[in-house]
């Protein structure tokens, strides 16, 4: 039985109990990660981190949730107020809607009733977490737009800039899953790598996704949309008490989805580490969860890493990076990757396979030398100076002042 | 999927719900994004149709068509059309001023060729007969189908809508391209010229401005270690708009200690 059939047999009970759990699940993981950030990025800065209300300092999250809840709630008498109270709603209900289609575990026995930790399964999952991730766009953009003021726009336009030119880069890196494993539905992509994860066998993939997904979310070394040293707050500038603890918790949840979905496609889902199979089964089926959970938690903790690593990128160079680096490489790589499948649906003999690879990794360093030394000879060619303006009047070349132009002109 | 498919003509309960929930509140949207004043308003409520829309198209059994309705409408073209409305300002109105002569009546007989052609169309739709070969045409799954009827029957008129659609792109990027003559004095040019430059005393950046008991703005010159104002500490803009204020009155009173 796939997924789908499992899931169309649930019970509307099941399925509330379902939708709620896994929204405490992401509420939850939300006061963990913000703890988990602090601890970790302390560790790395050799601070502790806080430590103070409850065991390590665990209830802390909670204890700041409820003090920014208690806040005065302001807003700006520039500020459109509807549009104003509307943005943190779609940022807050969004991020939440994406984990309807992720399967959380394997085959478990929920109150008496056979069914899988997934809401739903369409034939289109990954499409739907896309579709809701760029609805979840607007949360920003609006919340940048409604505030009438000017640290805010620039916000909430950098962000609208940077996630529509990262969520190309991701949805691309998306094609070579759906070639390889046939489908769209999470979890069959899930039963796909039964053998192989696909951060193995599509590496180039994976690490497209994993760039994308950290610009998606707007974390540093790509959160430009907040710079804190440039636009004070970004696009939450404005907002205070209960909105921007909206927009603290989109943040987060929205972490967690992506990491999700990242488990899903590359890391093999709920499944156990290779080898160890035999866990799977552990507390009937349950176990799987923590294999998901543990996953997702190894790539937060990469986030959390890369925030107390890098420095923030300027804006045009981030931007160069994602149109100029990123989408073609994946380009290329989408048509590496489907030539090599057709190639091997149409029986083609190992050899030839081999083969193929061999002459696109030559390609590859054969290009990558060329342009080195292109790139050298530019640099000599800029040392040696400008050329001497010819004697005659000629029109300014870009780029290049022409000494002798003001002389022409005044005679 | 099988279990949604549907006949039209006759509704499914679940279905008639949702469409009476759904199409007042989609009507509703459509009719306030004409009548809004704010931009930014009308975009949003066109947003919200077409996720009404998207919601249609998945409860008629174009999963598909539905999500990338919402990826490709609502996610891009709205936001494109967002990003340009958010530069117009927060307070801003559109101006109702016909800079085209014409338009408006132009516009009715549009509006009215349109309505007629659009009424046609639906007075000759067949209500009630069972849809032919729904079932066969996602016989192998929704997508599948979609990608067959794509890439096989209709290829032609897909490779020629991307190839119009990209020379439209180029076309805007030609039109919008302006090279310019000079280059940009970037980052590290500035920082070139300021060690390379007649001297280095502000290499480390230009001294900041004032700060005296009475007054700490912007607007007053800092003094340099022999007593002289620096106007170079205040920013040009305030110099040119002639709000830079004199250093003096607020400066300390020294008085004169006469020597014996």
């Amino acid at each position: 039985m796939t997924n789908a059939e499992i899931i169309a047999t649930d019970p509307g009970w099941i399925i509330l109990v379902k939708g709620l759990l896994i929204f405490i699940v992401c509420v939850v993981a939300t006061l963990m990660s913000v703890w988990g950030e602090r601890r970790l990025v302390a560790r790395m800065q050799q601070r502790l981190g806080p430590n103070r209300v409850g065991p390590f300092g665990l209830i802390q999250s909670l204890a700041d949730g409820v003090k920014l809840a208690l806040k005065e709630d302001l807003i700006p008498k520039a500020a459109d107020r509807i549009v104003f109270v509307l943005a943190p709603i779609i940022s807050a209900t969004t991020c939440f809607m994406s984990f309807a289609v992720i399967p959380l575990s394997g085959k478990v026995n929920l109150f008496g009733h056979e069914t899988v930790m997934q809401l739903t399964d369409i034939p289109v999952g990954v499409l739907y977490v896309l579709a809701i991730a760029s609805v979840g766009v607007y949360g920003i953009v609006l919340a940048g737009w409604s505030s009438g003021s000017t640290y805010p726009l620039l916000g909430g336009l950098r962000s609208s800039a940077q996630v529509i030119s990262y969520e190309v880069a991701m949805g691309l890196s998306l094609v070579a899953v759906f070639i390889y494993a046939g489908s769209m539905s999470t979890a069959e992509i899930v039963e796909a790598q039964n053998q192989w994860w696909f951060c193995v066998t599509l590496f180039p993939s994976f690490v497209i996704y994993a760039i994308s997904m950290v610009g998606e979310t707007n974390r540093a070394p790509f959160d430009l949309a907040e710079a804190e040293g440039e636009l004070v707050g970004g696009f939450h500038t404005e907002y205070s008490s209960l909105k921007f603890a909206l927009f603290f918790l989109a943040e987060y949840v929205n972490i967690v989805a992506v990491s999700a979905l990242a488990t899903t496609l590359f890391l093999g889902g709920y499944h156990a580490l290779p080898g160890l199979g035999f866990t799977e089964s552990w507390l009937g089926g349950w176990f799987t969860v923590i294999w998901f959970l543990a996953k997702v938690v190894f790539f937060f903790f990469i986030f959390v890493w890369l925030r107390g690593t890098l420095p923030r990128l300027r804006y045009d160079q981030f931007m160069k990076f994602g149109w100029k680096v990123l989408i073609p490489f994946s380009l290329l790589w989408i048509m590496i990757v489907s030539t090599l499948r057709v190639l091997s649906q149409q029986g083609a003999p190992r050899s030839v396979l081999i083969g193929f690879s061999f002459g696109i990794v030559l390609l590859v360093l054969a290009g990558s030398s060329l342009f080195e030394s292109s790139k050298k000879r530019r640099a000599l060619e800029d040392a040696l100076g400008e050329v001497p303006a010819p004697s005659f009047p000629v029109p300014a070349i870009p780029g290049k002042t022409n000494k002798n132009r003001a002389e022409q002109i005044n005679g | 999927m099988d279990s949604v498919a549907l006949e039209v003509g006759r509704t499914l309960a679940p279905e008639a719900i949702l469409f009476w929930i759904l199409a007042p509140l989609a009507v509703a949207a459509a009719l306030g994004m004409l009548f809004v004043k704010k931009a930014v308003h009308s975009a949003l409520l066109l947003a919200w149709v077409m996720v009404t829309l998207a919601i249609f198209y998945i409860a008629q059994d174009a999963l598909f068509l539905g999500i990338v309705q919402i990826i490709v409408y609502t996610g891009a073209v709205m936001m494109l059309f967002l990003f340009i409305l958010m530069l117009v300002g927060v307070d801003s109105s559109d101006s109702l001023v016909e800079t085209i002569r014409g338009q408006r009546s132009t516009a009715i007989v549009a509006a009215i060729g349109l309505s007629g052609l659009l009424l046609s169309l639906i007075g000759r739709a067949n209500l009630g007969v069972e849809a032919v070969g729904l079932r066969d045409a996602n016989s192998s799954g929704n997508v599948q189908g979609i990608a067959r009827e794509l890439f096989t029957n209709y290829v032609w008129a897909f490779e020629v809508v991307s190839a119009l659609l990209i020379t439209a792109a180029l076309g805007a990027m030609v039109l919008a391209h302006s090279t310019s003559t000079k280059s940009r004095t970037a980052q590290r040019d500035q920082s070139i010229a300021r060690f390379r430059g007649a001297s280095i005393a502000t290499a480390a950046g230009l001294p900041g401005s004032g700060v005296y008991a009475l007054h700490n703005a912007v607007d007053v010159p800092a003094l340099l270690p022999d007593g002289s104002p620096a106007p170079s500490s205040i920013s040009a803009t305030l110099d040119a708009r002639g709000d830079m204020l004199s250093s003096k009155p607020f400066e300390l009173e020294v008085k004169e200690v006469e020597e014996d």
